[in-house]
């Protein structure tokens, strides 16, 4: 089988072709080697990072930035955003911070320092 | 009136760059003001990744971007004026500001600016209809979002297909909202391709391009919105017409650098870049006057604002310390197939000069020249060009020294 895939890992954006056949995946028109990884993952199992916002419970009107540590499988995006809903936390959060251990194979972590 | 060598308005992503490449270049008495409660500008409400790519080689949220810039201010103690609004610069570089403490009236030697960008709201699109709820500009809608936690609606469409609007039509579908359409009055989108792939295709969200919207109906709340295809003058063809039903209405219509202090003061605009013109060291006309980041053109990519705030910076430390540039200048200008090129003078012999531009509309293998009418001083070839993406060029020194005549960047098409 194959597939026309956009490179999404940098902006350059490169027009990949992936040709797929017993698991096996060549790929063409990637400028780097992390094309190729890209349209491998892409192919078989594709993943995505996936960044949202939690309400700080102690703090009024404020959210905090969060994402997966990892890249999630990307069939499970609903999935990780319907549990991060459930979540509140409370402040002071800096950046690196665990808030959640385990969400579909990743760890959660704050990307914005709250005070 | 407080006496500094350099002032940065503006502490978005420009601004602390510019502030801490002047710092490591030998000018410490440089500050900042901001009318924000603290760094970081937009980036704090792009809580998106793909941040850093280029520049830090990670691939990081907007507030971690952030984050690490107002780490290396706070490191070198730059002083920070916080919710400080600038209300005026003059041309003998006297920065007037406001904030809780009154007025303000800074004396630099030299100014960066670093406003950035705002976008262009319905008013300038003329859409008809009625004014109900729920007609966002799409950097409002993520900071209500991102920053402040409304649920802005549950069923969107967007009209620009620029890269705010591709996050947001993301974003919104992860929290649950329904993304209807993105329309693009263009034949083409505006936005990064990668962008398209993971905000729309991973979605399921369609992209209508050559179609717009041409009313918008409700009374209290949006109820929908008319959207038409259009003909290649962009007007709309009045039997493509149809309704869609939707309670929240995202534009994402283009950016508009943010230049009221800059045209205050006297200093020349470009019509096309809609920044101030400018040199290799992004200064502009107005000597010791300096622009840098998304009020000087506007960029797709927060790690060449960084870049080219550091160069604004160096560029101030220079002035300051008295390193006058060549006082002859060379125009730059677009030729075939190119938008605009920055910068719009040269004035340096002695080193690399970088040109940044912008191509007029999607093309396949390009092939760029930059001649000075005479000599071919420059080459590239890509193997696609859109308007989307910023192209960088350079010219080599020593192809500058016998630059004669104004330097025309041009594009032809190669198999």
């Amino acid at each position: 089988m194959k597939r026309e895939l956009t490179c999404i890992i940098c902006p350059r954006g490169c027009a990949l072709t992936a040709e797929v056949e017993d698991k096996q995946v060549r790929v063409s028109g990637n400028a780097c080697p992390r094309g190729e990884e890209y349209a491998v993952s892409e192919c078989l199992h594709p993943v995505r990072t996936v960044t949202a916002t939690l309400r700080v419970a102690n703090r009024c009107d404020t959210m905090v930035s969060v994402k997966t540590e990892r890249p999630v499988s990307k069939d499970k995006m609903p999935e990780v955003m319907q549990q991060l809903r459930n979540t509140q936390v409370n402040a002071p959060l800096f950046v690196g911070d665990v808030v959640l251990q385990e969400i579909c194979g990743s760890r959660i972590i704050v990307t914005k320092t709250v005070l | 009136m407080k006496k500094h060598d350099i002032v940065v308005i503006g502490g978005g992503p420009a601004g602390m760059a510019a502030a801490v490449a002047a710092y490591d270049a030998g000018c410490t008495d440089v500050v900042i003001l901001d009318r924000e409660p603290q760094l970081g500008g937009i980036l704090l409400q792009c809580i998106h990744n793909g941040f850093g790519l280029h520049k830090l080689g990670q691939e990081l949220t907007g507030p971690e971007y952030a984050a690490v810039y107002a780490h290396k201010v706070a490191q070198r103690n730059i002083p920070v004026y916080t919710e400080t609004t600038v209300t005026g610069v003059s041309q003998d570089r006297v920065v007037t500001a406001q904030n809780r403490d009154g007025i303000l009236k800074l004396q630099a030697k030299a100014v960066i600016l670093a406003m950035g960008c705002r976008e262009r709201s319905r008013g300038a699109l003329n859409i008809c209809g009625s004014r109900p709820a729920g007609v966002y500009s799409a950097g409002t809608a993520q900071k209500l979002v991102n920053c402040m936690g409304y649920q802005v609606g549950k069923r969107v469409v967007i009209l620009g297909s620029g890269d705010i609007g591709l996050i947001m039509a993301r974003r919104m579908s992860l929290e649950g909202a329904k993304v209807e359409a993105v329309c693009e009055v263009m034949p083409y989108s505006g936005g990064l391709t990668r962008n398209i792939v993971q905000c729309l295709e991973d979605f399921n969200i369609p992209l209508y391009l050559s179609t717009t919207v041409v009313q918008i109906h409700g009374d209290r709340r949006l109820e929908g919105v008319t959207v038409a295809q259009v003909d290649e003058h962009r007007q709309p063809i009045g039997k493509t017409k149809r309704f869609i039903p939707c309670d929240t209405l995202l534009l994402s219509v283009g950016l508009i650098p943010e230049n009221e202090l800059t045209r205050t003061a006297g200093i020349p605009i470009d019509p096309i870049t809609n920044g101030a013109r400018v040199d290799e060291n992004c200064q502009t006309q107005i000597p010791g006057i300096f622009a840098c980041g998304n009020v000087l053109q506007v960029h797709d990519l927060v790690d060449y604002v960084s870049e080219e705030a550091e160069c604004a910076g160096l560029g101030a430390v220079k002035f300051v310390k008295g390193q006058a540039a060549c006082k002859v200048a060379i125009a730059t200008r677009p030729g075939n197939g190119v938008r605009y090129v920055l910068p719009q003078t040269i004035h340096t012999r002695a080193t690399d000069v970088s040109l940044f531009l912008r191509v007029t509309q999607p093309f396949g293998k390009v092939k760029f020249t930059v001649t000075d009418g005479e000599t071919v001083l420059a080459t590239a070839k890509r193997l696609k060009a859109a308007p989307g993406e910023m192209e960088k060029l350079t010219i080599k020194k020593e192809q500058l020294q016998t630059a004669k005549g104004p330097i025309t960047v041009s594009l032809e098409e190669v198999e």
